[in-house]
């Protein structure tokens, strides 16, 4: 599904290299998850996957089911089936959310040549799949993520790739600042997205959230690579030890 | 006292002829000349006009300006119940016009007007302008009332059946149309007053509006898209005790546009609203100057002035917060913005606050800036290409705006208008 080789990249503003030399495969319907010390490089590779600018890639590729991502424009990559749940979603004043949700999937489906959903259709589905994440309707109303809770904010964010179905989710701390109950109803709702066909990459710092979604595979990641991967019990191990062991034994 | 300086335009005043009237129009237009004169028409040196040349207003004869094909756009308002008048280059079209019986408003057109003794017009014609005039001078909004050749004259005692709609239409490329009107709501009366359309080549309305205790106004207007087009406007409202006021322009396109709003709250517990939403790319000058003076306790204004410019565009804003002594509690509200899509564009502004009275509410803010990366990045992410990502933070930019016209109806057709501009200029 998604296969990086060799990544680097630098900020394109100074001469500050973040990735030196990512590599990671993501099989079709696993789930990977990244742990790794906080500036180490993971919200950079998301965003440098999804697209967005600021970045300049000195070498290497990121193929998703056989497209070249990294030439594609953020809206491109989307339509290819990639999804990023934010480190910190966006607010956005003046835009509601459920014009961004309508006009997202029909941007999408549009991309794919696909027929656009019908207002009933489409209120259906959202109503729906916002109640399973306890979304109420005043929520929806409300201009995107203004004024939304932390963890709100997130679940907004599952609401999104719900809505979207991509095949490639990125989830870059989704769970942080979230409640227990508010954990275990952004895990449900990547539970329910489980499927043979779609692919997970879980960024994070605890093993709470893993202990909800079981990862297939667990990479830590340190100073811009992957420096080892493993099974769950790495994630136990470094929910007892840190990192101090890992990174020694790699050095 | 300053030394006495030549009176700019001085030679231009001389030789004003004042259209033929009956004999009370001839007398207010007389007194209206005479107070043009002694101002003298604005430059570029005054503190007034510093953002906003005036050459082109204040010369002896109109630049021409293209004609503007709207396509298949609708016109506006089309969608709603309305009586409407049409004026051609100033000129009444009657054959295209409704009967103005249909609004359930007293309406007389100020070219009938000078034969019959209307005393309520009489009373109001160019009285308020008068007002306006200090304390900063706008000796073009007297020369409108010198030169005017039409313009409309209602009484409003109950509510208006329905609104009632000026449709300017522009038909030469020289054309300088020149339009008053006066409007009086009595106590209790409800109007909407619909405006649309370019006008002519350079087209100068004044519309002086006297709000009755318990009165309420409403106020929607879109200036035409003829790109070449010069408006200048004013709009001079007093305000009673209880009433309600609220203005909504909507501006795309334009070379120049200058429109002057001046608010007097004199009647305790009023609101009084002026907002507006402009947008343009290229040659296009547009200038919101507004003045709102509290005179009464309790009363809430807000000015809500949102800019789009784009390939060199220049937008100014001029408002002011008067709060007179003894206006307790008021609650004053202003603010202006522009999005700039270019570096090329830039926007002017002076927030000016002036209060003496002590227990009062007052806030102004004034920003500028570029559409926010982050948000655009964010709704790429999502999948929606970066034009419509665009269009969609432009309207939220504009939606303040908007939010403040009342009439859903009304809104939708103003938020359909700006979609349209929006696709052709974003898409
Ligand atoms: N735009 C930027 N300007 C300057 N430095 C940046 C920028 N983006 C990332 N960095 C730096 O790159 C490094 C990696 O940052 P990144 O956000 O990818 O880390 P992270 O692994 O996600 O950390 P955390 O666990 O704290 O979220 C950090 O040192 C960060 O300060
Ligand atoms: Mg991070």
């Amino acid at each position: 599904m998604l296969t990086i080789n060799n990544l680097h990249v630098k900020l394109e503003e100074e001469d500050k290299v973040i990735l030196k030399g990512v590599n990671l495969t993501v099989e079709t319907g696993k789930v990977h998850a990244i742990m790794g010390p906080n500036g180490s490089g993971k919200s950079t590779l998301s965003y440098v996957l999804s697209g967005r600018e600021g970045y300049q890639v000195t070498a290497g590729e990121a193929i998703l089911d056989g497209q070249s991502l990294l030439e594609m424009e953020p809206e491109e990559r989307a339509a290819a089936g990639l999804f990023l749940a934010f480190q910190y979603p966006v607010e956005i004043p003046g835009v509601g959310n459920m014009t961004f949700l309508r006009t997202a999937v029909n941007a999408q489906r549009k991309a794919r040549g696909q027929e656009e959903m019908s207002s009933a259709e489409f209120l259906k589905v959202v109503r729906e799949k916002a109640k399973a994440l306890k979304i109420d309707a005043d929520m929806l109303k409300r201009p995107v993520n203004v004024g939304f809770s932390g963890g709100e904010k997130k679940r907004n964010e599952i609401l999104q790739m719900a809505m979207l179905e991509p095949k490639m989710c990125i989830l870059d701390e989704t769970d942080s600042g979230l409640d227990v109950d508010a954990m275990k109803l952004v895990a449900e709702g990547v539970n329910a997205l489980r499927s043979e066909g779609r692919s997970f990459l879980v960024i994070t710092h605890y093993q709470r959230l893993l202990d909800h979604i079981a990862p297939d595979v667990v990479h830590i990641m340190a100073d811009g690579r992957i420096v080892k991967t493993g099974g769950p019990e790495l994630a136990l191990e470094v929910e007892q030890n840190g990192y101090a062991d890992i990174l020694a034994e790699v050095l | 006292m300053a030394l006495a300086k030549a009176k700019g335009g001085a030679e231009r005043l001389a030789a004003v002829e004042l259209p033929a009237c009956g004999a009370w129009l001839a007398a207010a237009r007389g007194a209206a000349l005479a107070r043009a004169q002694e101002m003298g028409l604005p430059t570029r040196r005054d503190e007034y006009w510093r953002y906003t040349d005036p050459t082109t207003l204040t010369a002896a004869t109109a630049p021409a300006a293209a004609l503007f094909a709207a396509g298949d756009e609708p016109p506006a308002f089309a969608a709603i119940d309305r009586v409407t008048l049409v004026f051609t280059d100033g000129v009444f079209d009657a054959a295209a016009s409704d009967d103005p019986a249909a609004a359930g408003v007293e309406l007389t057109r100020l070219a009938l007007a000078g034969q019959a003794d209307i005393h309520w017009a009489r009373e109001l014609y160019g009285v308020l302008e008068a007002r306006g005039q200090s304390p900063v001078p706008r000796p073009l909004a007297a020369l409108n009332g010198a030169l005017a050749t039409d313009g409309v004259m209602i009484r409003v005692t109950g509510k208006a059946a329905r609104p009632v709609s000026l449709v300017y239409r522009h038909a030469a490329t020289t054309s300088d149309a020149v339009l008053r009107h006066v409007i009086r709501l009595e106590p209790g009366a409800e109007l909407t007053l619909l405006e649309s359309g370019p006008g002519a080549a350079r087209f100068s309305t004044v519309t002086e509006v006297d709000v009755a205790d318990g009165a309420s106004f409403h106020h929607i207007r879109t200036q035409g898209r003829d790109h070449e087009r010069r408006t200048l406007t004013h709009l001079f409202a007093r305000i009673g005790a209880q009433a309600r006021f609220k203005s909504f322009t909507l501006t795309a396109n334009g070379v120049l546009t200058r429109n002057e709003v001046v608010l007097e709250l004199l009647g305790d517990d009023s609101i009084a609203h002026v907002a507006g939403a402009a947008m343009g790319d290229g040659g296009f000058h547009h200038d919101d100057t507004v003045f709102v003076t509290h005179a009464a306790e309790r009363c809430e204004s807000r000015q809500v002035f949102k800019k789009v410019l784009k390939g060199g565009a220049v937008g100014v804003f001029q408002g002011k917060i008067l709060v007179k002594q003894g206006a307790q509690k008021t609650d004053g509200y202003q603010i202006s913005q522009s999005l700039l899509l270019d570096e090329d564009s830039q926007f002017l502004a002076k927030p000016e606050l002036e209060i003496y009275a002590d227990d009062v509410k007052c806030s102004h803010g004034s920003t500028s800036g570029a559409i926010d990366e982050t948000a655009l990045f964010y709704l790429r992410s999502r999948g929606v290409p970066e034009r419509l990502a665009q269009a969609l933070l432009v309207q939220a930019f504009l939606a303040q705006a908007i939010e403040e016209i009342e009439d859903e109806a009304i809104a939708e057709d103003i938020r359909g208008r700006l979609e349209g501009w929006l696709a052709r200029r974003m898409g």
